[in-house]
């Protein structure tokens, strides 16, 4: 695991450092813009910021030299200070914003697996009924909806231009400081209801999909056929013997689930302006702040990694044909 | 027949073929066209024909595994095809299925104890999962193999032992008719001899009787009682064992035993190779359905359908010619 992700961060590194857009630049014609007349500052001066600014941050090594100094420091789990907030430290950021990301992807990954899996597994039992075409239709619908479209459809209808419903910005309301434990958490779960949603369709109708696809590949398997001739009944072949067997795939696709989790949606969360991960890679990426961006993505990277591991694990715990020695 | 264990009248099976859209039935396939047999109890039919005549569909059928679309099935006095539920369930401890493919046949997830037992428990025949064992053990040692295996799964066995593992599991709820649909045909022609002879002994030993499908007539010729040879959805041919390999009347059977391979290469043989392929179940030929590829065919067999006829005791076949 270490050499890949040292391989995934290196790739990354150099990816972002190679990218057009220099931070020192950005940073020191914003603090320039601070002041009155600021744009007409000798141009000497701003070198000497720039040059300064670089060397502070050792942007003015060698690619490969900055990636060790990077890669040193991570290992002692130390992502580097902000370029625009210097006392703000990446890790501790990044502590705070998975606070806000996990809860929601997590609920919204729930959702998705408790909706999807009853789905897929009723419309390939009875397949070929009605229920089955609209339910596969829909899915299908679904599917095919982008995420910031149906995203910004769901703020025109419910936000203040539309029906008015729900909020649309945020988690919180801006006196949520003031409210009782119940109101703040009925305040957290109405902001959350509309990102929420968009988080979870899109799954959803993945993995409703997918386990429709894993059932019918199963339900036609020579061993249903001799669990019917041992007089089962059609509950106990369907979720005993095809159920089993189909939520092999389903269980795996977990692993690709854990990064969103963690990572959270850089769209969603831009959308509703939800301060999380995905937000903050978002801001990180437009400012060329080096150190936010591969503190983000190297935390998806690593939980990508560990989502691999957890589901060969799950792999061999749900079939015992695989075992790993 | 009098005293038949299993008695089929006019079995039908047509599978529709759907187009388009709208899933429109645009035509039939006559997988199974109007088969009627019996079988006496502690017997064994063999049932032959080429693939895709629809021996494994009239199998299948029996046991409902497969809903047929008309026609009648009486299993030890009662009609299989009418009970619902419970009762179709009840009635399948007394009919039970060995498949083709033992390795597609065996619920990869589950250890030979549970795919042994799961019906003795279904059926309330057994509660404890000790005794369960007990009898799943007996089980393996009746079909040869070692009951230290119980817990293993069956990736871990070859195909002879997850095909005996197969036999164990329709023995487990103590049968008195099995259906072998191809039971050995996937097996190496060593290990068919295993089974075959596990199953001649089982029968003597626990009286079953048997529907034996498969295309291998020396398979079937040894263990059957008597033969039933399919074309196209139909039995055209149906007599005792010895009198069929001996006295074939059907042209088609005449033809099929011309192909087995003799233990003397050196012996004259009169081989009738039959040319054309086995015309499409959608649209069977009109008249008697073997007529387009025929040896010996005559103007009105394209026309009118052969009639039933008798030769000797037990002896039945669909042909204008008179043998």
């Amino acid at each position: 695991m270490i050499p890949t992700m040292i391989g995934i961060t290196l790739l990354l590194f150099v990816v972002m450092r190679l990218a057009p857009g220099d931070p020192a630049t950005l940073a020191v014609g914003t603090v320039g813009m601070g002041a009155e007349g600021a744009a007409m500052q000798a141009e000497s001066n701003m070198e000497d910021a720039i040059t300064k600014f670089r060397k502070k941050y050792k942007l003015d090594e060698p690619l490969l030299v900055q990636y060790g100094y990077w890669i040193g420091s991570v290992a002692r789990l130390d992502f580097g200070n902000e370029f625009f907030r210097p006392n703000v430290k990446v890790r501790d950021e990044l502590w705070r914003r998975m606070q806000v990301t996990v809860p929601l992807s997590l609920v919204s990954v729930i959702l998705s697996y408790l909706i999807a899996l009853p789905i897929g597994i009723l419309t390939a039992v009875k397949r070929g009924s009605v229920a089955d075409k609209t339910a596969t239709l829909s899915v299908f619908l679904l599917y095919s909806l982008p995420n910031f479209w149906a995203g910004l459809m769901l703020i025109l209808i419910f936000g203040k231009t539309g029906l008015g419903w729900l909020p649309v910005l945020g988690l919180h309301d801006k006196d949520a400081a003031s409210f009782t434990t119940f109101r703040y958490v009925m305040d957290v779960v109405h902001h959350a209801i509309l990102p929420v949603a968009v988080l979870t369709y899109g799954g959803l109708a993945y993995l409703s999909r997918q386990m429709r696809g894993g059932m019918l590949e199963v339900i036609r398997q020579d061993y249903i056929r001799t669990a019917r001739a041992k007089g089962l009944s059609e509950r106990v072949v369907v979720y005993k013997h095809a159920l089993r067997n189909s939520l092999i795939p389903v269980v795996t696709l977990f692993a690709g689930i854990l990064p969103i989790l963690i990572g959270g949606s850089v769209i969603v969360e831009t959308i509703f302006t939800i301060p999380g991960m995905g937000l903050y890679a978002f801001e990180g990426l437009v400012q060329r702040d080096y150190n936010v961006v591969m503190g983000t993505v190297t935390a998806s990277a690593f939980m990508t990694l560990v989502g691999f591991l957890i589901s060969d694990v799950t792999y061999a715990l749900v079939d015992p044909r695989i075992a790993y020695d | 027949m009098e005293n038949s264990l299993l008695s089929v009248r006019h079995l039908q099976k047509f599978f529709p073929v759907r187009k388009g859209v709208f899933r429109k039935v645009v035509a039939q396939v006559k997988a199974v066209d109007d088969v009627s047999f019996d079988i006496a109890p502690s017997e064994t039919l063999g049932l032959v024909g080429e693939s895709g005549c629809g021996k494994t569909t009239v199998g299948r059928s029996l046991l409902r595994l497969i809903e047929p679309t008309s026609g009648s099935v009486t299993f030890d006095g009662q009609d299989v095809l009418e009970a619902g539920g419970a009762q179709l369930r009840a009635m399948r401890r007394n009919m039970q299925i060995i498949f083709q493919d033992p390795y597609a046949s065996l619920n990869p997830r589950m250890s030979v104890a549970d795919i042994i037992g799961e019906g003795l428990k279904v059926h309330g025949i057994i509660r404890k999962r000790k005794e369960m064992e007990e009898r799943v053990e007996q089980l393996l040692e009746k079909v040869k193999l070692d009951p230290v295996y119980i817990n293993r799964y069956p990736h871990e066995f070859s195909g002879g032992q997850r095909q005996r593992i197969g036999i164990a599991r329709a023995l487990s709820l103590d049968p008195k008719f099995i259906v072998c649909d191809e039971a050995v045909s996937a097996l190496d022609v060593s290990i068919q001899a295993q089974i075959i002879n596990l199953l001649v002994g089982l029968r003597e030993e626990l009286g079953l009787a048997f529907l034996f499908v498969a295309h291998d007539l020396s398979v079937v010729e040894h263990i059957s009682h008597r033969v039933a040879v399919m074309y196209l959805g139909k039995i055209v041919e149906l007599a005792p064992t010895r009198e069929l390999f001996t006295n074939p009347k059907h042209p088609y059977t005449q033809s099929l035993l011309s192909a087995v391979p003799r233990a003397n290469p050196g012996a004259a043989r009169n081989r009738t190779v039959l040319k054309g392929d086995v015309p499409s179940p959608i649209a069977p030929p009109p008249g008697c359905p073997f007529h387009t590829r025929c040896p010996v065919v005559m103007p009105h067999c394209k026309t009118e359908v052969p009639p039933l006829k008798k030769s000797g005791p037990g002896h039945t076949y669909t042909c204008h010619l008179d043998g």
